[in-house]
């Protein structure tokens, strides 16, 4: 195999070598492409940064100074997408007072690319979630979600693609099963569906009819359940699945120092992150992508640093 | 020939590598401490300034008051504070807990540590609410056969600290033998279930209370313990909890 693609490559660089001038100007993006993807979850309303009274979190946090973060890796890459893995509402007065509002225009006023919804979002009922989207202006995703017979009906999309730099990237939404652990009434009518089947569908669309480059879950299942073996998780789902690249978690709050690397279905590399609650943390992958390497040899997945 | 031969393979090459997909070669990852040394973005500073302030005067509305001070020191086996935690879940939850199941809440057990404050004397606002209570946990309700509330009891008596409860009455004897356990006045029957509402840190495992999960059925109110403590304060305009005969220990 290695040996095909070393002798695939050497012709293919003779011919260019033989057409000249066609070479590599022919290229819409001749080069390698790098996108960055930032993201929260579980910030639970926590505007204002930790005091120095707050023990472990003290000084940590504060919207003004995510701000100054993303700012920064956009303006070093502005192929960056920024993404939340829910649970946006609940933790501080701010949400007591004003509902989400303040949570949502600072996200807009960060330029979150896309959301999904955890299961504190219902906690001034799904009313109070969608009173709030006005103040969002990023979209919001969840494939397992269904909305049809709610208010929320046609404001949530299960995938949203983008195109960075000539990359297509599809990002869909998982939530976690509501029964439980939200009041019915808060949650009336969302249908929970099987967060597995639901990704397998929506890698194979992402994958094949929307020919996506990178595929990312935002997920709100939650990391992993010791306790509970049978209970749906984001390990779980990264090994039961394909096509996926990354998986985006939260519920648990989590903290990693780097993403977890599972295998899944098809024996490929796919990335688990979370970066703990109340925006201490935001995480930050970056993608190379390489044009020419269609015939080079990566079927042992990309290097992960 | 030769030449043309190369030259074919070539175009089908160039074909093949302008296929639009694109191969992912390598990912570098970091997840990013958000801390001091960032500088805070100041037009995101002065659009949070008017809801901080509005926050701040609501944290201060005064909901009741306080005649005196009370601190969850001031009793070995139940405190005032401690049984005004215990007493305000037990009335505003039970209303809940009845509403989804159609039954009654028999006890309800906290943790000392989860008291975080004092009671200051005077005026008893949201913030007082936030200062006793700052975590997020809610109120969740165990069903636990009678023989595991004895297991309570024993963790109770072996403690050391007042932890918070209402409805288990427990009378030591001198010697820390129990003289009696009993909840809603009645001797504990081992094999009768009762209805324990409690905190989802202690359901979770907090303070070692393994006897919580004694148990299959679970109902998480998705009520705060601190909302419960502002209800509870919107509804008495005074609070002036007593010590009282709940948990004590005999003289002799």
């Amino acid at each position: 195999m290695k040996r095909r693609n070393f002798i695939q490559k050497t012709a293919a660089s003779t011919a260019l070598l033989s057409i000249g001038g066609l070479g590599l100007s022919s290229f819409s993006n001749p080069k390698a492409s790098k996108i960055t993807i930032l993201h929260t979850n579980d910030v639970h309303s926590h505007i204002e940064p930790f005091g120095p009274n707050d023990g472990d979190n003290a000084n940590k946090g504060g919207v003004a100074r995510r701000a100054t973060l993303i700012e920064n890796v956009r303006n070093e890459n502005p192929n960056t997408l920024l993404l939340d893995a829910g649970d946006i509402f609940q933790g501080t007065p701010y949400f007591n007072f004003f509902g989400g509002e303040v949570e949502f225009k600072l996200m807009s006023m960060l330029k979150y690319d896309v959301a999904t919804i955890g299961n504190h979002d219902f906690d001034n009922g799904i009313e109070g979630l969608y009173k709030q989207l006005p103040h969002a202006n990023f979209d919001f995703v969840s494939a397992n979600y269904d909305f049809s017979n709610t208010i929320m009906d046609t404001h949530v999309k299960p995938y949203k693609l983008f195109n960075k730099g000539g990359v297509k990237i599809g990002v869909f939404g998982l939530g976690i099963e509501l029964l439980g652990l939200v009041n019915k009434e808060a949650f009336k009518e969302t249908e929970y569906l099987d967060p597995i089947e639901i990704a397998q569908d929506m890698s194979r669309i992402l994958k094949e009819d929307e020919q996506c480059d990178l595929i990312i879950c935002i997920s709100h299942l939650g990391y992993a359940y010791k306790n509970e073996p049978n209970k749906i998780s984001d390990l779980k789902l990264a090994k039961a699945t394909k096509n996926i690249d990354l998986i985006i978690g939260g519920h648990t709050h989590t903290f990693l120092n780097k993403p977890t690397v599972e295998t899944n279905s098809d024996g490929k590399k796919v990335l688990v992150n979370q970066v703990g609650c109340y925006g201490l943390y935001v995480g930050k992958i970056d993608f190379y992508f390489d044009e020419h390497s269609k015939q080079a040899s990566f079927d042992e997945g990309p290097l992960i640093v | 020939m030769k030449y043309k031969f190369i030259q074919i393979i070539g175009f089908i090459s160039l074909f093949l590598s302008c296929d639009h997909s694109k191969q992912l070669i390598k990912i570098n990852t970091n997840n990013v401490s958000v801390n001091a040394d960032l500088a805070s973005n100041e037009a995101i500073n002065a659009y949070i300034e008017p809801y901080k302030t509005h926050v701040e005067s609501a944290m201060n509305t005064v909901l009741s008051y306080a005649p005196k001070m009370h601190s969850k020191n001031n009793g070995q086996y139940n405190t005032a504070l401690g049984n005004m935690m215990a007493d305000a879940v037990m009335e505003l939850s039970n209303p809940v807990f009845k509403s989804r199941t159609g039954e009654n809440l028999d006890m309800v057990l906290l943790n000392h540590g989860g008291i975080r404050s004092i009671l200051p004397k005077g005026d008893v606002t949201n913030k007082t609410a936030f200062g006793i209570m700052p975590f997020e946990n809610s109120v969740v309700v165990t069903a636990l056969k009678g023989s595991v509330v004895l297991e309570m009891a024993t963790y109770l008596k072996d403690f050391g600290k007042a932890h918070p409860i209402s409805g288990l009455e427990i009378v030591l004897n001198a010697d820390l033998t129990f003289q009696s356990i009993l909840i809603n006045g009645q001797k504990i029957e081992p094999s009768k279930t009762y209805y324990v509402a409690t905190n989802d840190y202690l359901y979770k495992g907090g303070d070692r209370m393994d006897f919580l999960k004694k148990s299959d059925t679970l109902y998480d109110l998705n009520y705060k313990i601190r909302n419960v403590l502002i209800d509870y304060f919107t509804k008495y305009d005074t609070i002036n909890p007593t010590k009282d005969q709940r948990f004590i220990k005999l003289k002799n």
